[in-house]
């Protein structure tokens, strides 16, 4: 069945099944592959989108349930060139290592420091504990997260 | 080269970190071509069992489905996955057949492949196929298995693949007049590495020109692409792998598993395009498992703490099959019991044995985690009972920096020898009690503090890494001036791109932002690799890297020579250019009219050492058995570091990994050999809440001997220590109630259980 | 882990929802915040033949609080019970309880009455209902009608739903100001399906506890009542005694099994912990 929404400011029509979740709608029928998916389950986060502003797992919502949304994946939150701030926060405290996990974890800091800029560490282990890391230990995307808000205090938009 | 590094040593932020962070990473799953398949397999949802039918008859019908293949269409024989390290003829008969004909071994195993349009409809198909299984009584233990009452191969006597032994000294004559011993037992649990992406392959073949090319290749490329190219029946050289990002291996992903010939023999097979995307359940059924050992164990000391010797037995569930790399743990388990210690006579034997559950493989500290666990459990138990305190017991028995190089037991049957290259152990270890403030924790151990017991532990490690025999690079000067780096390593998500650079731009004499990349993981890029295991990537491709260096320069040196008349020991490559004495000069561009191609290699049959300290707090609330992690410092020292910054990456990485494996991480099965852990609402990995405070401090000092580097491997020490110390302090946390931790993991109901125990 | 064939629907009324549900033999099902549901199609243990998205019924959104109480739509999702301020007066043990539920994307989608109906042994909503004593209004074809909480959760994900039945709205008795409560939730990680917990209240007369309610989730195949321990509590101080009562009540009310996470016999003390702890905290 056809199905319209918006992605990442764009709007897009796609013919799909109704059991086609957005994760796959995303990464195989519009070709942006930035939302990864580690479980298909709804466990580790690795597809983490932003629909109508809230963070969501892709794997868990149907592409047909997108009708009408506004969708936003880590591409959206990217610049043409080089990094926006909690990008370059995730850098700068070597937050990523393989990178699987690493757009899911930019989507989700990214809603949670835009409602709470003023969140603590607390705060930001608590939320992030939707997303599944094997690499790091958590400790320098923590930081990361932290050290990024200052970007959302100002423009509200972390650029 | 230069005297003085620029790069390398300085905690560099990543060049692969300008994709990932923006979503550009590219995966195995991120690819498509035109006419392409999806593959779906079906497994076995019996453990052990004789095949009576498979009928796909109604599978093919399913409308989008183009393939139904079983082990009849694979020809005969059917293809076994070989063993990669440790080939030894004993082994040859439980190879994993890549498709199951006769007999199903474990829950997982591989009983027929659709090839469809989309991999829903593969998936659909799969719930039409019938199987007919006749259920044979399951081995779910090592100590079924031992018992050689069910056979998982009936043309064996028995279950048991191998024993190795690991012998120094006389064990028999030091426990003889030993004034003090203490046998235990101990256990460690089945888990796995898990990393976040998981497998996948792309299979292309060229009818026409009688090639493949397989994508979504990692760890150890040209391995399996010798092992593949047999299977096939195809010239090694008619095949390419090729790497993409790889989501992290850990040691598990890349080596070679049914799929790795599945899918390129379904793309052959269809004549088109073939990709297969493991699902994770089916991850965490089919990718090797690890950890599963157990140890009946004997120390023996002199009063004063001096350990005289160590000896016992040790068990590992193997699984249904050996696999690749599966021996790995297991002599690990054996060789190096000992550890960071000072054991002059050892005679410990493991036995490496067959149960119907999913083959095991490396998983990062392959039984280091297991056997480090063991013995430190076994050190402090000990030190209490001598009246010793434990890091002074410690202290004592370290390995000394006038010992090295220390020869550790040797390992029968292929009589290994090993020994310890350099460094000096107290001083990890006072690095590591200094940052944890141990001397103020002190007054901590064992009080009862709202309702939690406190306790603390320190334990010492070795990481053995820069396993042989050789690894390549290959350097090119573009016509632009600029260097390209292609390395026979590959990437798993360590951060390869950017140490590699940091060392081929300090061994060049330029600025990093004169590489323009450094490509690895594929075979296509050098002649030959060994890729990525053992901790071995920075010293071995690194030490290649300097290699090809000095032969880049020395052409580049001959060039402008030739070009500025004067003898080319005379030429000084700096600053993009190259001077005669007389002041004339070239750029580097104009001596590479066309790109000027330099190979370099590095060959070594020495391991390198890296080793530290890991200490921890912990609060055991008895109530709930619940454990909190108030504190966790490691320290390691890697000889020579190449950059600090992905350095305490790696160490801290790995410790919440191996806090995954001592509290959490556990791979079920049930007596019928089903798995009960199958989606990660159940296989528990550590998340951002669990253990906030871990601090990872990276040293360099004692540069190994053995390369020119002077680096050694060090992404497993974070790993290993950590069983050991989390169980030590547990201990300490609960010694006024006499508790002794023997078993991994640590969960609520194990710590609430052993407290019950102890009243 | 793909998903199977189904048919999907998105109506736009209770009625043609209700229709729709009623039009597959019982094989349609409805779809809520889907956080259950969709991965359990993932993992192919359920395959209904048409999915009815609940998601246009803007009726089933609201959250009411008045005299009688509080009413939550059955498409209120954990967000929006977290961000509404006035659930913290009106009904705190709620509040309290929802913010143990998954992880914030979870929150963001999932709803009460998809939790509800799922029935999750170990969730937290259904112990809310149980122990609030909630009312729950569904509407079928057969019309409209309200199942005690007590009545409604019938074993491990099954209940007294029938097929082409919707949950409208969960009815929470009024939540007198002064009431006092706890929530101890024990957990292997944080998010993760309870390995006990218990959830409380009681009204106090005089210093001593009464109309207690006391529930429990994840130690049997379904949200329980603690009647034993309820009696402990009324009529008496909340004290170290009736504190050491209660928490022998708990573990002697309940014989759990064994599972992957945590022994039966753990278990069993466990919910003894967790009910001596909120008490504590509810006495505090």
């Amino acid at each position: 069945m056809p199905v319209k929404f918006e992605v990442n400011g764009k709007p897009v029509e796609v013919e799909v099944e109704p059991r086609l979740t957005l994760a796959d709608c995303l990464r195989h029928h519009l070709r942006l592959t930035g939302t990864h998916v580690g479980c298909e389950h709804g466990v580790c986060g690795s597809c983490t989108v932003l629909v109508d502003g809230a963070a969501v797992r892709s794997c868990l919502l149907l592409a047909v349930q997108a009708e009408g949304a506004k969708v936003v994946t880590v591409e959206g939150l990217s610049l043409e060139e080089g990094l926006t701030l909690l990008q370059a926060s995730f850098r700068k405290h070597h937050a990523l290592q393989c990178g699987f996990c690493t757009p899911g974890m930019i989507t989700t800091a990214h809603a949670l420091l835009s409602e709470e800029p003023d969140c603590d560490a607390d705060r930001v282990r608590e939320v992030l504990s939707g997303n599944l890391c094997r690499c790091t230990g958590y400790i320098s995307i923590v930081e990361a997260v932290l050290d990024a808000r200052s970007a959302y205090k100002r423009d509200g938009k972390g650029a | 080269m230069r005297t003085v590094n620029a790069f390398v040593g300085q905690p560099i932020e990543r060049l692969e970190d300008f994709r990932f962070v923006r979503g550009r990473g590219q995966y195995v799953d991120d690819l498509a071509r035109n006419d392409m398949l999806h593959a779906a397999i079906l497994r076995s949802a019996v453990a052990h069992g004789r095949i009576r039918t498979i009928d796909v008859s109604r599978a093919k019908k399913v409308p989008g489905v183009h393939a139904v293949i079983t082990a009849a269409d694979l020809g005969d024989p059917i293809p076994l996955v070989p063993m990669r390290l440790q080939p030894m003829p004993e082994f040859e008969a439980f190879g994993q057949p890549v498709m199951a004909r006769d007999k199903v071994r474990y829950v997982g195993e591989a009983l027929a492949m659709v090839l469809a349009d989309s991999a829903g409809v593969a998936e659909d198909a799969l719930s039409a196929i019938e199987v007919d299984i006749e259920p044979l009584p399951a081995v779910a233990n090592w100590q079924s298995a031992a018992k050689n009452e069910t056979l998982l191969f009936e043309n064996k006597d028995s279950n048991v693949t191998m024993k190795f032994r690991a012998v120094l000294g006389d064990a028999a004559a030091a426990f003889k007049d030993a004034p003090y011993t203490r046998r235990e037992s101990f256990s460690t649990q089945r888990h796995t590495a898990l990393p976040m992406e998981p497998r996948g392959l792309l299979a292309e073949w060229d009818a026409a020109s009688g090639r493949l090319t397989l994508s979504g290749a990692a760890k150890v490329l040209f391995a399996n692409r010798r092992i593949l190219a047999k299977q096939l029946g195809l010239a090694v050289d008619a095949i390419d792998m090729v790497e993409y990002d790889v989501g992290g291996s850990f040691g598990a992903r890349g080596e070679f598993y049914p799929e790795d010939f599945l899918i390129p023999f379904a793309a052959r097979h269809v004549g088109r395009p073939v990709k297969w995307t493991e699902d994770r359940r089916e991850h965490l059924m089919t990718m090797n498992h690890a950890r599963e050992a157990a140890c009946d164990v004997e120390i023996a000391c002199a009063r004063d703490g001096t350990i005289l010797g160590l000896r016992g037995h040790a068990f590992v569930d193997m699984g249904a099959y050996m696999r690749t790399n599966g021996a790995v743990g297991a002599r690990n388990i054996a060789q190096f019991m000992s550890g960071a210690y000072r054991v002059p006579n050892i005679d410990l034997d493991v036995s490496l044995l067959l149960t119907n559950k999913t083959p095991v493989g490396t998983y990062r500290g392959p039984g280091r985690f297991e056997t480090d666990f063991f013995r430190e459990r076994l050190l402090d138990m000990a030190a209490r009972d001598l009246g010793i305190d434990q890091i002074e017991f410690r202290r004592r028995n370290l390995v000394r920096e006038a010992d090295m190089p220390y020869k550790v037991a040797t390992i029968a049957p292929f009589e290994h020898k090993d020994e310890l290259d350099s460094g000096d152990y107290q001083v990890t270890l006072n690095r590591c009690l200094g940052e944890f403030g141990w001397a103020e924790k002190e007054k901590l151990k064992g009080k009862l503090i709202d309702g939690r017991y406190h306790g603390l532990a320190v334990c010492c490690f070795i990481e053995g890494g820069a396993a042989g025999p050789k690894e390549s690079a290959r350097l090119v000067l573009e016509t632009n001036g600029t260097l390209t780096v292609y390395m026979g390593s590959s990437g798993v998500g360590q951060g390869l791109e950017t140490a590699f650079a940091q060392i081929a731009a300090d061994a060049m004499d330029m600025p990093m932002d004169r590489i323009n990349q450094v490509f690895h993981g594929s075979t296509t890029y050098v002649s030959d690799g060994y890729g990525s295991y053992h901790s071995r990537s920075i010293v071995m491709g690194g030490s290649a890297v300097l290699d090809a260096a000095t032969k880049l320069r020395a052409a580049m040196s001959a060039e402008a020579a030739r070009r500025l008349n004067c003898g080319a020991a005379e030429v000084v490559l700096a600053d993009g250019r190259a001077t005669a004495p007389d002041g004339k000069s070239v750029s580097w561009a104009e001596l590479a009219p066309e790109p000027l191609s330099v190979e370099g290699a590095f060959s070594n049959h020495k391991h390198t050492w890296a080793y530290g300290a890991h200490a921890a707090h912990v609060a055991v609330d008895p109530k709930t058995g619940a454990v909190a992690l108030i504190d966790y410092v490691a320290v390691e020292n890697c000889g020579r570091m190449i950059n600090p910054l992905t350095l305490k990456g790696q160490l801290v990485g790995a410790v919440v990994q191996g806090l995954g494996g001592a509290f959490m991480e556990h791979l079920a099965y049930d007596e019928n050999g089903q798995l009960l852990t199958g989606s990660l609402a159940d296989y528990l990995i550590p998340t951002a809440s669990d253990f906030p405070k871990i601090r990872g401090f990276v040293m360099e000092s004692h540069p190994s001997p053995i390369n020119p580097l002077g680096a050694k491997g060090a992404g497993e020490g974070g790993i290993i220590s950590v069983g050991g110390v989390i169980a030590n302090a547990v201990a300490d946390a609960l010694r006024s109630l006499g508790v002794e931790p023997r078993d991994l993991p640590l969960s609520p109901s194990r710590v609430w259980q052993l407290v019950q125990d102890a009243k | 882990m793909k998903l199977p064939p189904f048919e999907y629907a998105c109506p736009t009324t209770l009625s043609d929802a209700v229709a729709l549900l009623a039009s597959h033999d019982g094989e349609a099902k409805p779809l809520a915040g889907g956080q259950s549901l969709v991965p359990m199609l993932a993992f192919r243990v359920a395959s209904p033949s048409l999915l009815v998205d609940l998601r246009k019924l803007a009726e089933l959104r609201q959250i009411k609080i008045a005299d009688d109480g509080v009413t939550l739509g059955a498409m209120v999702r954990w967000r929006d019970i977290l961000d509404d301020a006035r659930l913290r007066k009106a009904h705190p043990l709620l509040v309290a309880a929802v913010e143990h539920v998954a992880h914030y994307q979870i929150r963001n989608r999932g709803t009460v009455g998809g939790s509800i109906a799922h029935a999750d042994p170990a969730a937290e909503m259904p112990g809310i209902v149980v122990t609030c004593e909630a009312k729950i209004a569904v509407v079928g074809k057969s019309g409209a009608r309200v199942i005690d909480a007590a009545n409604f959760f019938q074993g491990p994900l099954m209940t007294a739903l029938k097929p082409d039945e919707i949950i409208t709205e969960i009815r929470l008795p009024a939540w007198p100001a002064k009431r006092r409560f706890g929530f101890q939730e024990f957990a292997r990680r944080r998010g993760d399906f309870a390995l006990a917990a218990a959830m409380l209240f009681y009204d106090e007369e005089g210093g001593k506890a009464g109309n207690a309610h006391v529930g429990a989730i994840g130690v049997a195949d379904r949200p329980l009542r603690l009647p034993a321990v309820e009696q402990v509590l009324n009529g008496n101080k909340i004290d170290e005694v009736t504190l050491a009562n209660a928490e022998a009540a708990a573990s002697a009310s309940v014989d759990p099994h064994d599972d992957i996470h945590a022994g039966g016999a753990y278990r069993k003390a466990l919910i003894g912990v967790m009910v001596e702890r909120a008490l504590k905290s509810a006495a505090a």
